[in-house]
This record gives structure tokens, C-alpha cells and sequence, in this order.
């Protein structure tokens, strides 16, 4: 069993998040970037299919020169080998774009029983790159696994709604994304973060994969980000000082809130 | 330049000098993983062992410590993880930022036990012990103290003594970290001149004659095994002394490993003690404002800040020599000196930023503060490293 697993690079959420000035883009100055903690679930999921079976993770993911750091973590968590997309023409694209990257990748890569995601990045939050690039790479589209089983040709999933649980089964090669609820991701050990050093990264451009330049980045983007504003500080909290009528305010509170 | 590459990274609070940029990414990621597990499966529990002197399922902690690869990390084959000094010292610091008994547990495992049979033990000592000790399946412990022998254990009265091919074990040890759990004991007794004064004795603790009672009403280091051990004609076989060294020398090489841990470790406890000061100085209010307002609580973060950045400076320092094997055990002893003192000083002074809340345990403070109180003692206590740094100055020692 092959499996691609999609990994993104994003700016820490405990760090100040913010856009560039310049483009409205992402600012990755200054900003510590790691591999999404969506994603690790993931490579955490690759990584116990592989090991009761067979076969080889990759870790795939487009970014700047820093998103290496994000291949380094999945392969220190014991994928086998990376790949990395980086063109400077890249920056600014959407999903589609991305999705459209991605695609060519994973074909350049070949042989991908089961291609991984997590089910939204930290910072965009879109959800819909998995879709996407299930579309493009013509595979069944098996999204929000909270439980995932293969065997032989197919694999199982089990998607949590509001209201019930749906069992998916669909045929490989697929592309399943994956939520935050179907596995505890380990941390890289300290045998994991030496033989990380030793596994083999490959990094394409553009041109390795066929794209075009205009086929993406921040001027080829169907949507873009026209200006941002900071989110005011929060309110100051109402306090229910309890003088024996403390349950009856809180109702009345949450009344008007139109929680209850 | 473009105006993008001027603008200045965000300052972050725990590392004002930003000494971050001397680490490798490697080891930011061995500091991270240390972190992990430590946030995942000590943090949440520790206050509670502490509090109870006792820590639930010290041996499944020392498995998942093991699996992590930190159990002798810094030590190359027989399953251990073959890392560098200085990612051996930042994952001490990780550790001790959780609890300095839980970095005890590591360190002495690692650096005591561990080395002392990796640096003197024979090949089959090796093979027998270390990689059941890498993966924590086997705890081992380090017997140098005595009742009555403490910083002078060059007068140990422990006797080894021949009988036969056998060795005969008898004597006291005090003070001894993990004893009571430990699966092996090197144990240092003197055999006499003809046999080499001081040797080094790989001791199963289920031999005959061996006993290791818990040493109670400490209050410091609570969530931590401390033990005395009873030898009362424990009889070794003649291949379980350490072969390869003879007298003082081998217990202190063990020793000044550990310390080189100790440099880093104790600034975790002062790092978790001084963050959580900051966070309370802002969040309480007196006279009608957070008192992170007040010039004296801002004096006070600032120094602790100050200390806390220049002991990460030798600490890193010290490392790097140690990674290009140039570290002297009189650097180790700055560092330690140096290290434990202003830590302990730094939660002290947070203690006082909490006020009354400074003495719970629902703070990490408190609990810092009296851990260090032992780590100020244990490798050697400070007045001793004050001489061997008074002695590298004047060339004059002041022991005896
Ligand atoms: C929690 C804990 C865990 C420990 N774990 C271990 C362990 O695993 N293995 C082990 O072998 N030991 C262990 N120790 C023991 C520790 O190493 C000793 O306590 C330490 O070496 C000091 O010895 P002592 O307590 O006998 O003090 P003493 O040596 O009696 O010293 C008492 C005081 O006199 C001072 N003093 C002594 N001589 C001089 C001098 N020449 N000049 C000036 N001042 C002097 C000392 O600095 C100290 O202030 C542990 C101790 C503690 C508290």
C-alpha cells in the first residue's frame, strides 16, 4: 500500500497571526511555521496502515522554502521519503490552484493507493482541497474519516454528522480526508528525528510538473483577499455576582443571548 | 532589501535575547518532542504526585521515556539514542520545567547508571544491562552517598571485600534516587588497597542481602523515589565489579555527566516558575490595576529574565564544548554553581509575584522552588563547586 500523504506549512496559531501589507497575503515573517496539527492526524493514520501492512508513506506538501520544516516532521514521525513543491510562483494561490499543484504531484510521484489529508488547514480553514483534488486526480472523494479501516481493494470510513454516523466504503485508489478524532498523533522519537536525516526529500518547481506559471498564484486566484481589519479586542465578560438569585440571572442572561 | 526582510521579528517573552537562533532545527525538534510527552503525560498528574509522594505507574513513565529515547539519550549504542550533549541538556531543561524529580528519574538512569556501566562496565555488563535500560524496561540506580559521607565520599566506609572469586558487599548508602524501584544498583564500596581502593559493583537488586527502604518525610523532590540502600553481605559473583576503573575517579566521571544535565535542568524549573509569575502579575489586580504594572514587579521579572538568559548562554556554552569534547569538570562546576543558584533565586522571587497563592501547589512555583532546594545539594552542593571554582582561580584548594 502506497499512500501520499498532503501536508501544509502554517504560521503557529499560538504566535500573532497576521496578512502582508504588501499582496494580503500570509505573513510568514517572524511567524514560527510547523506542519498543521490537522495534518498530523494524517501522517499518524499513513503511518499505522503502513506499519500493520506494507508499503511506503510520501509526504507531499507545496510551500516556501520553510514548509521543508513541515516534511521534516512527517518524515521525523516516520514517513519514508518527501516531496516538496517549491516555485516562487506559487505564492499567493488559492485552493484551486494548490489542488491543481498537488494533482500533478501526486501523478509525478505514481503508484498512490491512498492519498491522506487532514480535513482543513489551521490557517485557511477552507476544507476543500481535499474535495478538489479528488476531483482532478478522478478518485473517489471520502472525506472526514473519524475511523478508517483498508483491506484489499477497498477502504471503510466512518463520517460523524450532528445527527448519525455514516459508514463509507469506497474502492482504491482513493483519497480519504481525515479528522482530528481518529487517532492521537505521536511525536517524533529521538530514532525517528536521526533517521529523518538520512530520508531522501526530492523538491520540484513548476516546471517539473508541467504547470504553467499562470496557471497560478496570487494573479491566476478565482478569490482574493481584499483588505483585513484586526478583530477588536473582546468584550469585557458580564459578571453574576450570586446573591441568591444567581441561577435565575443566568437564566435570564442566556435567555436574551438566545442560547436558551 | 526589500522592507518585508527589515521588518523585526516579534519579540517572545520566554526568550527575550532570542537565543532560539543558536539551536539547530534538530534540536528544537528533540526539545519539542521532550515537551510533548512532558505536556501530554506529566504535567496534568505532577502536583498530584508531589502532593502525595508518589508517582502512579513509575514504571509505564519510564517506558514511555524510553520509547521516546531519552533514557542514557546521550550515550552511542546498545539501544541508545546517540544524541548530542546539548540536545541531552535541553531535554533535561524540558523535563525539569515539568518537575525536577521527574527530570531526576532521566538523569539519574541516564547519566549515572547508565554511563557508569557504558563508560566502565565490561562488554557483557553492557549487553546484560543497557539496552533493558534504554527503553526503561530496567531502572537502575547510583549508590555514592552515605549516612555519613556526603561531600567526601572518598571516605566511604561501604566494604567490598574477596571471598574466593566472589565479591562481599556491606555497608550503607543514603539518599539514593530511584532505589526502591531499581531492577540494578551500581554501587561504589571500597575493596581495599590491593584490590584498587574504590571499584564500582553492578548490583541486581534481588541478590541476597540487598535491601532498599524509602526514605519518607522529604519535602523536597517529593515526586521522586529516594532510597536508602541496605548491603548486608551481598555476594556478587567476580564479574559484576566495573573492570575498567579504579578509585575516585569513577564515580565522579559519572557525576559530571549528570552536573552538565543539572546546568540545563534547573533553568526548566526556573523558566515554568518565572512564566508562571508573568502570567499572574498580569491577570492580578491590586490598588485597581495588574500588579505587572508596578515598578517592583516589573524589577523583579526583568532580573529573573536577566538570570534566567544568561544561564542559557553557559548552559548552551557549556554544551557546545561538551559536543566538541572540550568541556572541564571546572566548567561543569561554573555551570552548575552558577546555574542552580540564580534558578533557585528566580523562583523565589516568582513565589513572591504570587503571594499567597505562591505557596500552592495549584502553581508549579512552590513545588520548583522546594525541588531545588535538593538539586542545590545533590552532585555535589554548591559550597563544593564553589571550591573547585575557588581552586581553579587560585590554585589553592580549600577542601580539607
Ligand atoms: C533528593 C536527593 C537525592 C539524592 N540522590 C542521590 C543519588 O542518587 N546517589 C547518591 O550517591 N547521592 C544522592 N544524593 C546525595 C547527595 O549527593 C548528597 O546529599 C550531597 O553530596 C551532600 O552530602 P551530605 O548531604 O552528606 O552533606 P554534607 O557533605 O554533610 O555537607 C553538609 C554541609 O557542609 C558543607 N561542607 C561539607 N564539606 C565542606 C567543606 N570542605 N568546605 C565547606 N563546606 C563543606 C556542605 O557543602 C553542606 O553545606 C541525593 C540527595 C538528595 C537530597
Amino acid at each position: 500500500m502506497n499512500i501520499v500523504v498532503c501536508v501544509k506549512y502554517v504560521p503557529d496559531a499560538q504566535s500573532e497571526r497576521t496578512f502582508n501589507e504588501s499582496d494580503n497575503t500570509t505573513d510568514r515573517v517572524g511567524v514560527d511555521g510547523l506542519l498543521s496539527e490537522l495534518d498530523e492526524y494524517a501522517v499518524e493514520e499513513a503511518l499505522k496502515i503502513v506499519e500493520a501492512g506494507e508499503g511506503e508513506v510520501t509526504v507531499l506538501t507545496v510551500g516556501p522554502d520553510q514548509a521543508a520544516d513541515a516534511v521534516k516532521k512527517a518524515l521525523q514521525m516516520g514517513a519514508d521519503k518527501g516531496v516538496h513543491v517549491n516555485d516562487e510562483a506559487i505564492h499567493g494561490s488559492d485552493s484551486v490552484a494548490t489542488s491543481l499543484v498537488l494533482a500533478e504531484a501526486i501523478k509525478k510521484i505514481g503508484d498512490a493507493d491512498l492519498v491522506l489529508t487532514g480535513m482543513a488547514s489551521t490557517d485557511g480553514t477552507m476544507s476543500v482541497v481535499p474535495a478538489m483534488l479528488a476531483e482532478r486526480l478522478g478518485l473517489p472523494q471520502v472525506t472526514f474519516a473519524s475511523e478508517l479501516t483498508v483491506d484489499g481493494q477497498q477502504v471503510t470510513i466512518r463520517r460523524d454528522g450532528d445527527a448519525a454516523s455514516e459508514t463509507i466504503v469506497a474502492s482504491l485508489p482513493a483519497l480519504v480526508s481525515v479528522t482530528d478524532q481518529i487517532n492521537e498523533p505521536r511525536y517524533p522519537s529521538f530514532k525517528g528525528i536521526m533517521a529523518a536525516k538520512k530520508k531522501p526529500v526530492e523538491t520540484w518547481g513548476l516546471a517539473d510538473l508541467g504547470v504553467d506559471a499562470s496557471q497560478v498564484g496570487l494573479d491566476a486566484a478565482w478569490t482574493k483577499v481584499e483588505s483585513f481589519t484586526k478583530r477588536p479586542p473582546r468584550q469585557q465578560g458580564q459578571i453574576v455576582t450570586d446573591e441568591g438569585d444567581g441561577g435565575t440571572k443566568l437564566a435570564e442572561f442566556l435567555s436574551a443571548q438566545k442560547f436558551i | 532589501m526589500t522592507t518585508q526582510q527589515q521588518k523585526l521579528p516579534p519579540v517572545d517573552p520566554m526568550d527575550l535575547a532570542g537565543i532560539d537562533d543558536l539551536l539547530t532545527d534538530d534540536e528544537k525538534a528533540v526539545r519539542a518532542s521532550v515537551r510533548q510527552l512532558c505536556d501530554k503525560l506529566v504535567d496534568p498528574y505532577v502536583a498530584d504526585w508531589f502532593e502525595r509522594g508518589e508517582i502512579d505507574d513509575i514504571r509505564g513513565l519510564a517506558r514511555e521515556f524510553g520509547s521516546l529515547g531519552l533514557l542514557g539519550m546521550h550515550l552511542e549504542g546498545y539501544g541508545c539514542a546517540g544524541m548530542s550533549a546539548t540536545e541531552y541538556g535541553l531535554a533535561c531543561l524540558e523535563l525539569e520545567a515539568s518537575d525536577s524529580g521527574v527530570r531526576s528519574l532521566v538523569s539519574v538512569q541516564g547519566s549515572l547508571a547508565m554511563y557508569a556501566i557504558w563508560r566502565w562496565g565490561s562488554e557483557e555488563q553492557k549487553q546484560q544491562w543497557l539496552p533493558r535500560m534504554a527503553t526503561g524496561e530496567a531502572i537502575g540506580c547510583f549508590g555514592l552517598t552515605e549516612p555519613d559521607h556526603g561531600s567526601d565520599p572518598g571516605s566511604m566506609r561501604t566494604r567490598a571485600r574477596r571471598d574466593g572469586d566472589d565479591w562481599v558487599l556491606d555497608g550503607r548508602k543514603m539518599w539514593i534516587t530511584n532505589g526502591s524501584i531499581a531492577d540494578v544498583a551500581v554501587v561504589w564500596a571500597n575493596a581495599g588497597e590491593e584490590h584498587g581502593g574504590i571499584r564500582g559493583f553492578v548490583v541486581p537488586t534481588d541478590t541476597p542481602g540487598f535491601s532498599a527502604p524509602l526514605i519518607k518525610h522529604k519535602l523536597s523532590l517529593r515526586a521522586s523515589v529516594t532510597s536508602e540502600l541496605v548491603l548486608d553481605g551481598v555476594r556478587l559473583p567476580a564479574d559484576a565489579v566495573l573492570p575498567e576503573v579504579r578509585g575516585l575517579k569513577g564515580p565522579l566521571s559519572c557525576l559530571n555527566e549528570a552536573r552538565f544535565g543539572i546546568v540545563w535542568g534547573a533553568l526548566g524549573a526556573a523558566r515554568s516558575s518565572l512564566d508562571a509569575a508573568r502570567r499572574y502579575a498580569m491577570e492580578r489586580e491590586q490598588f485597581g490595576r495588574p500588579i505587572a504594572g508596578f515598578q517592583l514587579t516589573q524589577q523583579k521579572l526583568a532580573d529573573m529574565a536577566l538570570e534566567y538568559t544568561k544561564g542559557l548562554l553557559l548552559a548552551l556554552h557549556l554544551g557546545r564544548r561538551k559536543d566538541a569534547g572540550t568541556l572541564r569538570p571546572e566548567q561543569v562546576s561554573l555551570g552548575k554553581l552558577n546555574n542552580i543558584r540564580e534558578a533557585l533565586e528566580i523562583c523565589r522571587t516568582a513565589r513572591t509575584i504570587l503571594g499567597a497563592n505562591g505557596i500552592s501547589l495549584e502553581y508549579p512555583v512552590i513545588r520548583h522552588m522546594n525541588n531545588l532546594e535538593s538539586v542545590l545539594t545533590y552532585e555535589g552542593t554548591v559550597e563544593m563547586h564553589t571550591l573547585v571554582v575557588g581552586q581553579a582561580l587560585t590554585g589553592v584548594s580549600a577542601f580539607r
